[in-house]
C-alpha cells in the first residue's frame, strides 16, 4: 500500500486538484499498458488507477460545483466534470467498506420520480441517497396520479409542496426535466429525458474508463448502435470530448441523428472500419420497437453488421475494453461471450453508477439551503 | 403615443378627415405626406402634399405625421368559434386583430363542427356580424370533416360567403383527392390554400431537422416534408390549371420551387408566416413550447431566404398563422405540446422588425400584409384608392415597447413574442371608416 501514500502526498501538493486532476501515480500500475503495446494476458489489460483505493482526506475542502441542478452534461465545464469524478472516486472507496454510510444528506428528502420504468438507474439513485443518509422516496408512473391526467407541472407543484431537497427525474420526453426544474425550489437531477441527456450515465462511464485506462485524454472511443434514440450517446459525446477523447459513432445511417457530423465526432457506417484501433467500445441498446423494420430490417441483419462479437472486437485495439449502459439485448447488439468476457466493463459500470450518483447528490447538496 | 390621449373621442357616425399623415399606398408603392377623406365608410378623397382645412361636416383627426396605410389582411387565423371558445372567440380574435391593425381576417375551417357546409359559413358570418369588430371572412374546408376524402360543395360554399378552401392545419394527403379538388375548383375560380406538409415525412417530428434538434434530443421535421408536398401540388396545378396558394412556406428550397412555378406562368402564389420571417429554430432555446409551430421554425439561412423572397415578390403574403392554444396544451414537455402561436395582434409589430433592420421597405411589407392578400381574395381593400373601403391603420412605426402577453386581447396567451422588444404598433384602426381600436391604453401604459 506504499504507493497509495505516495499518491496521496503527490495530490496534497496540488492545490485545487479538482480542477486539474490527473492520474500521475506510480507508473508501475500499468497506466502505460496502452503505450507499451499488446499484452497477451487479458487480465492485465486494465490499468488499475491508483484511485481504486485512494481516498481524499475527509477534511479536504471539496471543490465547489457551481450548478443548482444537474440537467445535462451540456453546460458543465471540464473542471466541473473532473470535480465530480474525483468526488466519485471517494464514493467508490466508501462503498467498498463495511460501513458505507455518510451523513452528508442526513435529514434531506430525495424523491426519485420515474415516468419511465427503470430498474438499475432508480435503484442506483436510491442506494446513493441512502448511503449519504437521505430519506429516499420512489415514485413511479404506474402508481402516480399522472395516469389520471395530471400534468407534469401539476406533479411538480404537488411534490414541491412536500419540501423535497432533491428530485431525481426520468421522463420519456426530451426537455421534461428542464420544464420541471423551472417549477420547483429544490435541486433536480436528470436521470434521463427522452433522447436528450442522461448525465449520470455519462459520468459513470467516464469514471469507469478513467479507472481502467488511467486517463480519458487521447483515447479513441467508439459509441456504437442506436445513436438516434440514445440519450446516453448524446451525454457521452459531450462529456468524453470535453475530457479530450476522440469519439467515433458507428451505426447504420437510419439510426444516426441529422447533423451528427457537427458534434465533432467521426462517423462510421461500417463497424469494421469504425472499430479499428479503438481503446473503448461502447455499445448502445437497440430498443425492441426500433426493430420492426422501420429503422433496421431485422435483428439478424443488425447483429451481423452492427452487433459486437469476438471477430469485430478483434479489430479494435488489443487492449480495448467493452461497455454497455444496460439493459443488454444479448445477441442483438452484443454477443454473450463478449458481454461476459475479460474485456467487458459492464458490471463495473453498475458499481460506478452508485458512486457517481453519490458524488452528484453530494455536490448538489452543497447548494441546498443550510447546506 | 401620449399625444393620442389628447385627441377628442372620434364620433363613429361622422365622416372623417385624416390629416397630417404620412400616407403609404402599398398598391402603388407611393409614400409621402398627405390627408384623406372618409365618407360613408369609403375613402372619398386622397390629397398628397401639404395639409388643408377640414371640410364642413368631417371630423378632423390629426395623424401627427404617423403612417396611414390600408388595414392589414390576414389570410390565416384560427379562431375556435364554434367549438373551442375557451381558446378564442370571433369577438376576442377580432379585438386582437384590431389592436394589431388587422382589418380583415380569414378564419380557418378547423372548428367544431368543421366549416364544410354552407350553414356553418352562414353561422360564422352572422356571429362575426354580431360580435366582431373587424371583417371576418371564413375559409371553408377542401374535404368534408377535414378527413381528406370527399370534396366539399365549393359552389354552394362560395355562394354562402367562403372566400377560400383549405384543410387548415392538415394537408390534403391523397393526390387523387387533391387532383379532383383542384380540377373542380378551377370551374368555380375557387382559391385552394394548401398547408404544405407531407404528413408521413413529418412523422413524430416536432422541430426543424438538423443539428439543433439532434442536440435537444427532439425528432426533426425535414425540409423535404414541405418541398415534396409543394412539388407534388405544383405538378397537379400544371395538370389542372387551378389557382393554388401554398399557405406557408418555411425554407429556402421551397422559395426556389415557387419561383420556378411562377416563372412558368402557373397560377401559384405562396405565403410565409411572420414567425418564419422573424424567428429561427434558435428561439426554441431550452424547449420553449410557444415556439413549437407548424411549419417549424427553420435555420437562419432559411429565414434569410424567405426575407429575400419577400423582397423579390416570390413570397406574396405574410400571415400571422394565429393559433390560440391554452395553457393545458402548451405547458407540457416540448414533444407533447400542441403546435401553434398567437400572432394576429403582434403581426404588425413583429413585421416592422424587418423594416427596422433595413431588410424590407415599408411599402413592400405592407403590400404583403394588405394589398396582395386582398388581391388573392378579390377584394377592394388593401389599397389607398378613392372608392376603396376605409379599412385603415394608423401606425407609429417607431414606438418601442416590451410585449407583455397579459395585455394581449386574445383569450389565449401563447405568444412567442412575450417579453420581446418590439418597435412600432397600431395607433388607430378603422374598419369601413369606423374606429375599432385606438392605442390610448397602450399609450397610458407606456407613459
Amino acid at each position: 500500500m506504499k504507493w497509495v501514500k505516495a499518491f496521496a502526498m503527490s495530490n496534497a501538493r496540488r492545490p485545487g486538484r479538482g480542477a486539474t486532476w490527473r492520474f500521475h501515480g506510480p507508473s508501475r500500475h500499468g497506466s502505460a499498458a496502452a503505450d507499451t503495446g499488446p499484452i497477451p494476458d487479458v487480465t492485465g489489460l486494465r490499468a488499475p488507477g491508483p484511485a481504486c483505493s485512494h481516498r481524499r482526506a475527509m477534511t479536504a475542502p471539496a471543490p465547489a460545483f457551481p450548478h443548482r441542478h444537474l440537467l445535462g452534461i451540456e453546460g458543465l465545464s471540464r473542471p466541473d466534470i473532473e470535480a465530480l469524478l474525483a468526488r466519485a472516486d471517494d464514493a467508490v472507496a466508501l462503498s467498498r467498506q463495511v460501513e458505507k454510510k455518510r451523513t452528508t444528506l442526513r435529514g434531506r428528502t430525495q424523491i426519485n420520480l420515474f415516468f419511465e420504468p427503470s430498474t438499475r438507474t432508480q435503484s442506483s439513485f436510491e442506494l446513493a441517497g441512502k448511503r449519504l443518509g437521505a430519506d429516499v422516496m420512489n415514485m413511479s408512473v404506474a402508481s402516480s396520479s399522472v395516469k389520471k391526467g395530471e400534468t407534469l407541472i401539476d406533479t411538480a407543484a404537488t411534490l414541491n409542496a412536500m419540501h423535497p431537497d432533491i428530485i431525481v427525474v426520468r421522463h420519456h420526453a426530451a426537455g421534461a426535466v428542464h420544464l420541471l426544474a423551472r417549477k420547483v425550489d429544490c435541486a433536480v437531477v436528470n436521470a434521463g429525458d427522452g433522447a436528450h441527456e442522461h448525465p449520470t450515465q455519462a459520468l459513470l462511464d467516464a469514471l469507469t474508463i478513467r479507472r481502467n485506462k488511467g486517463r480519458i485524454e487521447g483515447l479513441r472511443i467508439a459509441i456504437c448502435g442506436d445513436v438516434l434514440h440514445s440519450r446516453v450517446a448524446r451525454s457521452n459525446i459531450i462529456l468524453l470530448q470535453a475530457l479530450g477523447a476522440r469519439v467515433r459513432v458507428i451505426a447504420p445511417s437510419t439510426l444516426l441523428p441529422t447533423g451528427i457530423d457537427r458534434f465533432g465526432v467521426e462517423v462510421f457506417t461500417d463497424m469494421r472500419k469504425g472499430l479499428a484501433g479503438c481503446d473503448i467500445v461502447m455499445m448502445l441498446r437497440l430498443q425492441r420497437e426500433r426493430m420492426n423494420g422501420s429503422f433496421v430490417p431485422s435483428v439478424k441483419e443488425y447483429f451481423r453488421y452492427f452487433g459486437l462479437d469476438a471477430e469485430k472486437l478483434a479489430l479494435a485495439a488489443p487492449d480495448a475494453l467493452v461497455m454497455h449502459p444496460g439493459p443488454m439485448n444479448r445477441g442483438v447488439e452484443i454477443s454473450s461471450d463478449i458481454a461476459d468476457g475479460a474485456q467487458s466493463l459492464i458490471r463495473e459500470q453498475v458499481e460506478m453508477g452508485v458512486a457517481v450518483r453519490m458524488a452528484v447528490l453530494e455536490a448538489l447538496a452543497m447548494h441546498l439551503p443550510n447546506g | 403615443m401620449a399625444l393620442f390621449s389628447k385627441t377628442p373621442p372620434v364620433d363613429e357616425r361622422r365622416d372623417l378627415f385624416l390629416t397630417d399623415a404620412t400616407l403609404v399606398d402599398p398598391a402603388t408603392g407611393r409614400e409621402g405626406p398627405g390627408h384623406l377623406l372618409v365618407r360613408d365608410g369609403r375613402i372619398a378623397d386622397i390629397t398628397w402634399g401639404a395639409a388643408s382645412d377640414a371640410p364642413e361636416g368631417f371630423q378632423k383627426i390629426d395623424c401627427a405625421g404617423h403612417v396611414l396605410a390600408p388595414g392589414l389582411i390576414d389570410l390565416r387565423a384560427f379562431v375556435g368559434e364554434p367549438g373551442a371558445e375557451h381558446r378564442e372567440t370571433l369577438a376576442s380574435a377580432s379585438a386582437a386583430a384590431a389592436a394589431g391593425g388587422v382589418t380583415t381576417l380569414v378564419c380557418m375551417p378547423d372548428t367544431n363542427p368543421v366549416i364544410d357546409g354552407p350553414a356553418i359559413v352562414d353561422f360564422v358570418l352572422r356571429r362575426a356580424r354580431d360580435t366582431a369588430c373587424v371583417t371576418v371572412l371564413p375559409a371553408a374546408a377542401i374535404t368534408k370533416g377535414l378527413a381528406g376524402q370527399e370534396m366539399t360543395e365549393f359552389g354552394l360554399l362560395q355562394e354562402a360567403g367562403a372566400v377560400a378552401f383549405t384543410d387548415g392545419l392538415k394537408a390534403v394527403r391523397n393526390a387523387q383527392v387533391m387532383r379532383r379538388a383542384l380540377t373542380y375548383a378551377r370551374d368555380f375560380g375557387a382559391l385552394i390554400m394548401q398547408h404544405v406538409e407531407e404528413p408521413d415525412l413529418v412523422g413524430e417530428g416536432v422541430m426543424n431537422e438538423g443539428e439543433m434538434a439532434s442536440r435537444l434530443g427532439l425528432i426533426g421535421i425535414p425540409r423535404e416534408a414541405e418541398t415534396v408536398m409543394l412539388e407534388r401540388d405544383i405538378r397537379l396545378v400544371r395538370l389542372t390549371g387551378a389557382r393554388y396558394h401554398a399557405a406557408m412556406i418555411s425554407c429556402a428550397d421551397s422559395v426556389e420551387i415557387v419561383r420556378r412555378a411562377k416563372e412558368d406562368g402557373l397560377p401559384v402564389t405562396c405565403g410565409a408566416s411572420i414567425n418564419n420571417l422573424v424567428l429561427n429554430e434558435g428561439d426554441i432555446g431550452h424547449y420553449r413550447t410557444f415556439c413549437r409551430l407548424s411549419p417549424p421554425l427553420r435555420h437562419e439561412h432559411d429565414r434569410l431566404a424567405l426575407v429575400a423572397a419577400l423582397n423579390a415578390g416570390v413570397v406574396d403574403v405574410i400571415v400571422s398563422d394565429h393559433n390560440p392554444q391554452d395553457v393545458e396544451t402548451k405547458r407540457l414537455p416540448f414533444a407533447e405540446a400542441a403546435d401553434g402561436a398567437l400572432g394576429i395582434e403582434t403581426l404588425l409589430g413583429a413585421a416592422l422588425r424587418l423594416v427596422h433592420t433595413g431588410d424590407v421597405a415599408l411599402p413592400r411589407l405592407l403590400a404583403a400584409l394588405a394589398t396582395a392578400p386582398a388581391g388573392l381574395l378579390g377584394r377592394e381593400a388593401g389599397r389607398l384608392a378613392v372608392g376603396a373601403p376605409a379599412d385603415l391603420v394608423l401606425i407609429d412605426p417607431d414606438v418601442p415597447y416590451v410585449l407583455d402577453k397579459r395585455r394581449l386581447k386574445s383569450r389565449s396567451k401563447n405568444s412567442p413574442f412575450d417579453e420581446a422588444r418590439l418597435q412600432g404598433a397600431a395607433v388607430m384602426t378603422f374598419v369601413a371608416g369606423r374606429l375599432v381600436f385606438r392605442a390610448a391604453d397602450h399609450a397610458e401604459a407606456a407613459a
